[in-house]
Parts: C-alpha cells; sequence; structure tokens
C-alpha cells in the first residue's frame, strides 16, 4: 500500500543524502520526495511517498526515525490531510489542438505558463491522482515533457507542528 | 562582563575535547591532512597515541578496546587512503554496535570536492556504516561536533561516527567554549520500558512451561549481566545465547545452553524450536540465528527487549515488543514476575537434549583439533580470559568449547565477519585490559589479513598470546565447498603457498612456537600463559578436513542441522 510520511529533519549538510542512503541501503521503495524549508528555522520537511506492506512502513517509519537528524516523523496515512503536488507538462501542438488542450487545462484548474507555435506548457495543482488523471487525458495530444514536484502534504488542524519540547536543543 | 575564553587553534580544541571525553588512547597512523594533530601529539601525555601499520588495525584495535571496556574507541587517520582504509572497521563496528570514534583528516574546505590531492568523500562513503558521521565546516563547531560524536557513539545502541576534519579546520582558530551539556533533538534513546507491557511480560513468563532466554550481544553492552544472572536464576529460565552474547551468562552455568543458531549446540536449537516463550534480550533474531525465519519458534510467544525499535519486528514479528535498555528492564522484569514458572518438566527434555547430542569430536586418533586446543585453553584459564577470535571454523570452535565466564570476554567480528579482525583487536583489549590474560586466536588465512599489527603488539610489549590455529585452508570456505559445492576446493588450499608462520612470528621479533601433536599442548599453553611482559606467537597445525558441527545449512530450519559428518572420508 502506498504512504505518505511527513519527516522533520535538521536543515544540516547531508540530511537528505542520510534519507535517500538509508532508503536504498534498505530497499525500500521511493515513489516521490520532496523537501524543503518550513517555518522554522534550520528544519526542513520532506513528504516521502512510500509503498509496501505494515511490516514494511513499520520499518520504513522507526528506521527514519533511527536517523539523528531526522526530528520527527508521522505516517499521514490513514489520518486526515491535504496532499499536492505540481506537475508542468509540456505537450506539442498540432493543427487545432490548442483549444482542446486549453479546455482540458480549464477543467483541470492548470494555466498556461509558456507557448509558442510548436509547444505549449501547463501547470497543473492538485492531489497526485488528478495529476496522473490529466497527464493521461493530455497524452493523446503528444506530452513532450512532464516534471512533477512530488508530493507534499500536511496533516489537517495544524498537528504535525513540532511541540516545543521536541523542537528545543537544550 | 562575561570572562572570555581563550582562543585555541583547531588543533588545541580536538586534544582539549578528547580530554574531557577521557581518552587514555588513540589508536592511529599520521598523514598530510593531520599532521598539525600530529605536531601537537608530540607534547601531549595525558593520552597515549598508539601507532598501528594499517588504518584497518587502527579501527579494530579502537574496537576491541571498546568491546573489552565498553569506553569509546578512538582513531586518528589521515584523508584520502587513510580514510578509505578505515571503512572495513567501521562497517564492523557498524554491524556489532561497537563504540567507536573515528577522526580522519580532510583537504582543505576551499579544494572538497576538486579532487585534490588525497580527497576522498569519507563522509559520503560512510554514511550507511556509521551511526552518524560529521563533516566539520568551521573551527567554531569543532568542539560539540566532538562532544556529540562521542555521545552518539556511546548512548543507545551504541556505534561508529566518524568525523571529518578538513585541514583548515585544525588550521584555524577560535574561542573554544566546551559545551558541558548536549542535547541532540532527533536523538533521544530510550531507556526505560514500558511497565505495562514489562508487566505483560512477567505474566506470561510466570504461566510459561517452556521458556527460552535468548540472549544477545545487547545485554552485554548494556553492562545488564548481573540482571540477567538474577532473573535467570530466580526463575530457573534456560539461557542461549548468539555469538555476541556469549559471555553474558557463565558458560560454565547449569542453566547456559551455550550458543544457538547454525553452529548451536543442539539442545539450544532444540529448545528454541519447542519452547513456548522465547524471551529475546538484546538480540537481533539475525539470520544466522533463525536460519529459515518461517519455521523459527513457531509456536512460541515471543517477547522482544531492544533499545532500537527497528530491530523489532524486523526479521521475526513478535507477540510483545518492550523498547528499552536490557539491563533496566531485567531489573523490572524480576521485580514484577508473579511466581516463578513450572518448568522442571522442560529441563528434562534439554537434559535429554543434552544427553542425545552433547558436542563431540574425534579425540583418540593422535592428530590435533582445534577443539581440544580450544578445550584446554578454557580450562586452563578458567574461562577467565579475553578471547579474541577471527573468522571462520575456529571461531565457531571457539564459540563452543571456550566457556566465557565474564561479559566482554569474547571479542569477535560477529555481524560482518572481518577476516583479519582478531590481530588488531587483541592490541586494542591488550591496553584496555591488564589483569586477565588476553589471547588472540585466529585461522591461518585471517591471520595474514593484518599481521603486520604483530610489530604493533611487539614494540608495545602487550603481553597477547597469539594463537594461530593452520588447518592449511581457509577452512570455513573449505567446509561449505565440501558440504554445497561439490567438493570442488576452489582457492581454499593454502598448504602449498602458507608462508612459515614461526619466523613471521621471530621477523617482528616475537618468541614463537609449532606444534602439530596434541601432547605438546598443555606445555606450549603453559608457557604461553606464563609470558607477561611481551607477546608470543604459537602456531598449532591442525587437521585440516575437519568440519565445524552441528551445522544449520543456510536458510534452512534449525530442524534440519548436520549433526555429524555424514559420510566421514579422509579429504583429497
Ligand atoms: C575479509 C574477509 N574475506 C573473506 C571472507 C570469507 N570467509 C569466511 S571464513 C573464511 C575462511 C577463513 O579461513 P581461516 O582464516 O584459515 O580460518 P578457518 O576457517 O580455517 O578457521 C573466508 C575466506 C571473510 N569472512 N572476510
Amino acid at each position: 500500500m502506498k504512504h505518505t510520511i511527513s519527516v522533520l529533519v535538521e536543515n544540516h549538510f547531508g540530511a537528505f543524502d542520510r534519507v535517500a542512503t538509508m532508503f536504498s541501503g534498505k530497499g525500500f521503495n521511493i515513489r516521490s520526495i520532496s523537501i524543503g524549508e518550513t517555518e522554522i528555522n534550520e528544519v526542513s520537511r520532506m513528504t516521502i511517498v512510500t509503498e509496501g506492506d505494515d511490516q514494511i512502513i513499520d520499518q520504513v517509519v522507526k528506521q527514519l526515525n533511527r536517523l539523528i537528524d531526522t526530528i520527527k516523523v508521522i505516517d499521514l496515512t490513514g489520518s486526515n490531510h491535504v496532499e499536492r503536488e505540481l506537475a508542468l507538462i509540456s505537450i506539442g501542438l498540432q493543427k487545432g489542438s490548442m483549444d482542446e488542450i486549453k479546455n482540458i487545462c480549464d477543467i483541470f484548474r492548470g494555466n498556461i505558463v509558456d507557448i509558442n507555435n510548436k509547444s505549449m506548457m501547463i501547470e497543473i495543482t492538485g492531489p497526485p491522482d488528478k495529476i496522473d488523471a490529466a497527464i493521461n487525458v493530455l497524452a493523446p495530444f503528444g506530452i513532450k515533457e512532464v516534471a512533477r514536484s512530488g508530493t507534499v502534504a500536511l496533516k489537517r488542524g495544524e498537528q504535525t507542528k513540532f511541540q516545543k519540547k521536541e523542537l528545543s536543543t537544550n | 562582563m562575561r570572562k572570555a575564553n581563550a582562543i585555541l587553534t583547531g588543533a588545541d580544541i580536538f586534544f582539549e575535547c578528547l580530554k574531557r571525553e577521557g581518552v587514555e588512547y588513540i589508536f592511529g597512523y599520521p598523514g598530510g591532512a593531520v599532521l598539525k594533530l600530529y605536531e601537537k601529539l608530540y607534547d601531549i601525555d595525558f593520552l597515549q597515541h598508539i601507532l598501528v601499520r594499517h588504518e584497518q588495525g587502527a579501527t579494530h584495535a579502537a574496537e576491541g578496546y571498546a568491546k573489552a571496556t565498553g569506553k569509546v574507541g578512538v582513531v586518528l587517520v589521515t584523508s584520502g587512503p587513510g580514510a578509505t582504509n578505515t571503512v572495513t572497521g567501521i562497517a564492523d563496528a557498524y554491524m556489532d554496535s561497537v563504540p567507536i570514534v573515528v577522526f580522519t583528516g580532510q583537504v582543505p574546505s576551499h579544494l572538497i570536492g576538486n579532487d585534490a590531492f588525497q580527497e576522498a568523500d569519507i563522509v559520503g562513503i560512510t554514511r550507511p556504516i556509521t551511526k552518524h558521521n560529521f563533516l566539520v565546516r568551521h573551527v567554531e563547531e569543532l568542539a560539540a561536533t566532538i562532544r556529540k560524536a562521542f555521545f552518539i557513539a556511546a548512548t543507545g545502541r551504541p556505534g561508529p561516527v566518524v568525523v571529518a576534519l578538513p585541514k583548515d579546520v585544525i588550521n584555524s582558530s577560535c574561542e573554544f567554549v566546551y559545551p558541558e551539556d548536549i542535547e541532540i533533538r532527533g536523538y533521544k534513546p530510550k531507556y526505560k520500558g514500558h511497565l505495562n507491557q514489562i508487566k505483560k511480560a512477567a505474566e506470561v513468563i510466570s504461566n510459561a512451561k517452556r521458556p527460552l532466554l535468548y540472549v544477545g550481544g545487547g545485554v552485554i553492552m548494556s553492562g545488564g549481566s548481573n540482571e540477567l544472572a538474577i532473573f535467570a536464576r530466580e526463575n530457573k529460565l534456560p539461557v542461549t545465547m548468539t555469538l555476541q552474547g556469549l559471555g553474558a551468562f557463565p558458560g560454565t552455568d547449569e542453566l547456559s545452553l551455550g550458543m544457538l543458531g547454525m553452529h548451536g549446540t543442539y539442545w539450544a536449537n532444540q529448545a528454541v524450536n519447542n519452547c513456548d516463550v522465547l524471551v529475546s534480550l538484546g538480540a537481533r533474531f539475525d539470520d544466522r540465528v533463525t536460519g529459515k525465519v518461517e519455521t523459527f519458534a513457531t509456536n512460541a510467544f515471543k517477547i522482544h527487549v531492544d533499545i532500537d525499535p527497528t530491530c523489532i519486528d524486523k526479521n521475526v514479528i513478535v507477540d510483545l515488543p518492550i523498547v528499552g535498555d536490557v539491563k533496566h528492564v531485567l531489573a523490572e522484569l524480576a521485580a514484577e514476575m508473579p511466581k516463578p514458572p513450572v518448568v522442571d518438566e522442560w529441563w528434562n527434555q534439554i537434559y535429554q537434549w543434552k544427553d542425545e547430542c552433547p558436542l563431540t569430536y574425534e579425540d583418540n586418533d593422535g592428530r590435533l583439533r582445534t577443539e581440544f586446543i580450544i578445550e584446554k585453553l578454557s580450562q586452563k584459564t578458567k574461562g577467565e580470559a579475553i578471547i579474541v577470535t577471527d573468522v571462520g571454523q575456529h571461531q565457531m570452535w571457539t564459540a563452543q568449547y571456550y566457556q566465557f565466564n565474564h561479559p566482554r570476554s569474547n571479542l569477535t567480528s560477529g555481524g560482518l565477519g572481518t577476516m583479519g579482525f582478531s590481530v588488531p583487536a587483541s592490541i586494542g583489549a591488550a591496553f584496555a585490559v591488564k589483569d586477565r590474560p588476553v589471547i588472540s586466536i585466529s585461522g591461518d588465512g585471517g591471520f595474514q589479513m593484518n599481521m603486520q599489527e604483530l610489530i604493533t603488539a611487539a614494540f608495545y610489549k602487550l603481553p597477547i598470546k597469539f594463537i594461530i590455529i593452520n588447518n592449511s585452508f581457509l577452512g570455513m570456505v573449505r567446509q561449505w565447498q565440501e558440504l554445497f559445492h561439490a567438493e570442488k576446493y576452489s582457492f581454499t588450499d593454502l598448504s602449498s603457498s602458507n608462508p612459515n608462520f614461526v619466523k613471521v612470528g621471530e621477523a617482528f621479533g616475537i618468541e614463537s612456537y609449532s606444534t602439530d601433536n596434541p601432547k605438546d599442548v598443555d606445555s606450549l599453553l603453559n608457557k604461553a600463559l606464563s609470558v607477561n611482559d611481551r607477546p608470543i606467537l604459537v602456531e598449532f597445525k591442525v587437521v585440516k578436513e575437519d568440519m565445524v558441527f552441528p551445522m544449520v545449512p543456510s536458510g534452512a530450519s534449525i530442524s534440519q542441522m548436520i549433526l555429524r559428518r555424514l559420510n566421514p572420508k579422509g579429504m583429497l
């Protein structure tokens, strides 16, 4: 089963690499991974989408916790949370296809972010399955390139926030 | 106004920190990137630098020191090749949870990434084989980093930590502020077990009919041997130990079943197969212990005590996990026991297995065998020695026949199975332990992997007894070839390519002996044990074709033990 795991890590040299090394070393799957700064100085949030049975996910969470640079690990799966992903999709233009693509883009509430006479690029944001759907619908027009950000996610109701205690270094 | 702190160079801060950590020995080897540290070392007298002959030797020596004492072993090497030479020892320490801190030099910060002379990304290389590692970027971070390195290495489940020190960091200066207390927000080892879980465990053990304690190295690391002895004795619980667990409980105690697993005793493995409650204490259900996991203690209620949560449910799903320090948990477990279990019948069964199939070896054909040597050694030293084995058949025979009386006495490479461990690790142990004999036991193959360190032992006049069990073969591999690879003895026969070990010893200035006669064993061991001011080397030329039994073939269930050679025949 697919799991979305949110990890707060020290913004240290090599912290990202440690997580990636752990995943590859243990043979765990990474479907997507994203990392960025948070509201807290020196702390980054990684959102990892991984796959496995309960035993594997249990190990993934424990192994993440075991890394010295990880401060908090939460498996969001099964809890009320929001997931978003951003995709940039570049599509080749044929005669008359532009309007149709534009329509599809509107349906998915996307934006056209680049256009020339050979191709157009659209930006779509949403839950990962919405991105999948958009890519599927756009495929017949000839997708030239796709870049996806990977999932970012937060628990509803601010619950992934730190407890004061967890943040203190002293 | 705040009192100004002294301005110190990175090199001075480095030694100031080691002093405060109580470091007694550094096992090291100099080179360009750490010359400034060696410049300081020249005048330092609060710790001793031990010059090894290969950086791998330094790491194993640090491991030997750490395993024998429980204190952190310290290594200092240069960048590039000095650092990469430590990799095997670091991986070894990682697998066996040995607290060491390895300081490596690194090229100056501005050259990192440039393929500078003697640059290797040692932090990247060792990331998967360290508990944690650091590249110190600024001299201001140095003191705190060293403090953290020792803290991480020694606490929780211990392990190796690497600290890479760029040359400019060592050379530049800053105000020296020693961080007395250290806390790392992502690292909070949990020592106390959950009381409700402990109570439940006590209840289950009390009601067990066929309980078994399965003891690993964690008991030794936590210093929980006394608690284990009390708990086992009060409840008459059978104790079986992993390779790393040997010594956690006295081998001669009537409650001890010896080692379990691939080369474990028949009765220990039968007990595992038939127990109804299995209590794992600081052990990790390693494949060498479980054999085929699907058939491992299938009917037992499994309780697993470990300080490392990742060990729980990793290889075997357990019924009752307790995360915490084994020493603490054992003490509480003993206190919570409502009543001892009724185990007389269970013990009768175990004794029966023991009678059916004791450990035996051929001892009336006048030929020299390892089992005989180890048995003699065990008797002569009364199980009181520090035994440092290498990897292979001699290691398993030592585990079977040496009756360890104390924790921190069986120093061996278990997880990684590193040949070449024994000689340097015994050196580290000999610096730490002065009141008990330190005995290094190697095969003829593994001995040659780090025999350069003989000179380290000779130079520092360490009274190590270097025993070489020479079967003229890479014995353990030969055994697998005979059993599972069509008797193709591919590249394992060393009989025509071994050096003259007596001459090797003598070349390093070590008094050396050799024999192939069982009658000489007594006198040579006596001789070795009587020398206390210098090393001594004894080569025992033993039977070539012997195999270690019992044996559970790799991946088989432990009920499918091979008990003895089925088809006795001479080899070759
Ligand atoms: C560094 C290393 N290389 C290879 C091996 C594989 N290996 C395991 S046991 C063994 C044979 C050891 O032979 P020897 O040192 O003579 O000891 P014996 O088994 O004969 O007691 C080998 C080659 C290993 N464990 N470590």
